[in-house]
């Protein structure tokens, strides 16, 4: 785990340190990449992304804060949040924002940098599951269910197991636990997939970064 | 009209939702619909590929929908979120064109290539538009008037894309299908919100929370069943009556797929369409929640 440089938030207004304005570029990176993603300058708090998610209650950082941190230079901290890994998915807010801010899929940008960059928050281990999960599709093409609870469980709080032993033999019992995975037939034809669109994905060099930041309005901001 | 789908089941089709795919089998089946599954599928990706690799999960998924192009016909995708996944990839690599160069360039390397031409679909909107109400209250045996369902949509089928129903915070889909099939669906706010997903697994609190939610409003509202379009909806809703423990009669509600309901309507018998596989059972033998038992039989006069 990675911990990050407990400045890493604004210096002074409009000033950055170094570590979040690189984190900073990975967000605009990776933003400009979602469709529309240049309208996060258009949010104007209203804070009917907040009223509208069923899990900002548990989040020690609600989505419409999400935008002004990011706004305030505060990236470090929305990393080590626990709001990027409660996002269950499920769009209200990207419905719903009056305008048209793809909510959703900024969360998605995040978890991926916090991913990429080793920062979670302690004993919260979301990304296990997210992790596990492309590892099962990776060997056997599929994601067998049984395979990523008990690997995502072992590998992260045992007691889990036991306190879902009862789900798991109802389960069993109405015939709904494969005690085998599938495997696709040409899962070498799928890795090769993976393999090349993972090169699309590496951390490169981007040319782009100075189009998005000025598509973002921020390049002030960055300075 | 075109009665021939490419039938995409998903990985929890063939495990915990296994009712679902018997379920749909059966229905269309039973309408004279084929669904030929598609040869060789690959996972979806689902939400959490997203959260690692963006170009991997398009690319994971586009293999399915260059798969699916071989034939030419609808991907139906009963799972909310391959629904989401591939309509998603499908959507992204059109509206994006370095994406879709990315994708087209691992897909080649697998010696594929998508050229976005199959639609993804959702079995209740292709039920209600290809088939529609008329036809299935033709084909209607038994009466559902036992029937009191909270019918529940969940988020991945209904928001972003809205292709399912026409209104996004207020579908009605549901409710007038099995209003037509002589259930009387009950009035159920909570239908478009979040059952907790894949939290029920890493965030158990806040997911018991939301589907414990949305189980006493349909207690509240007297509802005898709900009624579900995703196996994760019906998986996290189903358990809360086990893992909770002990939680008494209020919560035996039993949790149903569509399809389920669909096709005991239209004469499939309770084992064709996975009604054994429920984990508070709704079927003749077994008292519902509160009131007069659910029975299936009893058919249509005339």
């Amino acid at each position: 785990m990675k911990t990050l440089d407990p400045l890493a938030g604004p210096i002074a207004p409009g000033v950055l340190s170094k570590t979040e304005q690189e984190l900073r570029a990975a967000f605009l990176d990776e933003i400009d990449r979602i469709p529309g993603g240049a309208r996060l300058n258009q949010c104007i708090q209203c804070g009917t992304c907040t009223a509208s998610c069923p899990v900002s209650h548990a989040m020690d950082i609600t989505p419409r804060q999400v935008i002004a941190m990011f706004r305030a230079g505060a990236i470090g901290e929305l990393l080590e949040s626990r709001t990027i890994w409660l996002c269950a998915s499920c769009y209200h807010c990207t419905l719903r924002c009056p305008a048209q801010i793809q909510i959703t899929d900024l969360i998605y940008a995040l978890k991926r940098i916090a991913i990429e960059e080793g920062i979670f928050p302690k004993r919260f281990p979301v990304h296990v599951m997210s992790e596990t999960f492309t590892r099962n599709v990776k060997r056997y093409g599929r994601n067998y269910e049984v395979g990523l609870l008990l690997r995502y469980f072992l590998g992260t709080k045992p007691m889990g197991l036991f306190a879902r032993r009862r789900a798991g033999y109802a389960l069993w019992r109405h015939g709904r636990i494969k005690l085998r995975p599938d495997k696709i037939k040409d899962i070498e034809q799928l890795r090769k997939i993976i393999a090349k669109a993972e090169t699309f994905d590496l951390p490169q060099e981007k040319v782009t970064r100075e189009k998005v930041t000025a598509a973002v309005g921020y390049e002030s901001i960055g300075r | 009209m075109d009665t021939r789908y490419t039938y995409y089941p998903g990985c929890s089709l063939h495990a915990t939702g296994i009712a679902y795919d018997k379920s749909m089998r059966a229905v269309f089946k039973k309408l004279g619909s084929e669904l030929a599954e598609l040869e060789d599928w690959n996972c979806c990706g689902a939400t959490a590929y997203m959260s690692v690799q963006k170009t991997v999960a398009f690319a994971v998924s586009a293999r399915n929908l260059a798969l699916a192009e071989k034939t030419g016909d609808d991907v139906v995708a009963p799972c909310s979120a391959c629904y989401y996944a591939l309509k998603h990839t499908r959507e992204g690599m059109a509206a994006d064109p370095e994406l879709r160069a990315q994708v087209e360039e691992a897909l080649a390397a697998g010696g594929l290539e998508a050229d976005l031409s199959v639609e993804v679909r959702h079995p209740l909107e292709v039920l209600l538009t290809d088939i529609g109400i008329p036809r299935l209250v033709e084909a209607q045996t038994n009466s559902l008037e036992q029937f009191r369902p909270a019918c529940y949509y969940g988020c991945q089928i209904v928001r972003p894309f809205g292709a399912v129903d026409e209104d996004p915070e207020l579908p009605m889909s549901m409710e007038n299908l099995f209003t037509a099939l002589g259930a009387r669906p009950v009035d159920y706010p909570p239908k478009v919100r979040c059952c907790g997903g894949m939290l029920v697994a890493t965030m158990p609190e806040v997911a018991t929370e939301l589907s414990m939610d949305l189980v006493d409003w349909a207690v509240a509202r007297e509802a005898n069943c709900i009624v579900t379009v995703c196996p994760l909806c019906q998986s996290n809703l189903d358990l809360i009556n086990v893992t909770t423990g002990g939680n008494g009669a209020s919560h035996q509600i039993p949790v149903l797929y569509f399809t389920q309901l669909i096709g005991l309507a239209i004469g499939c018998t309770p084992e064709e369409v996975g009604m054994q596989h429920a984990l508070i059972p709704s079927d003749a033998h077994a008292p519902p929640l509160r009131g007069a038992p659910l029975t299936i039989a009893g058919s249509r006069e005339g």
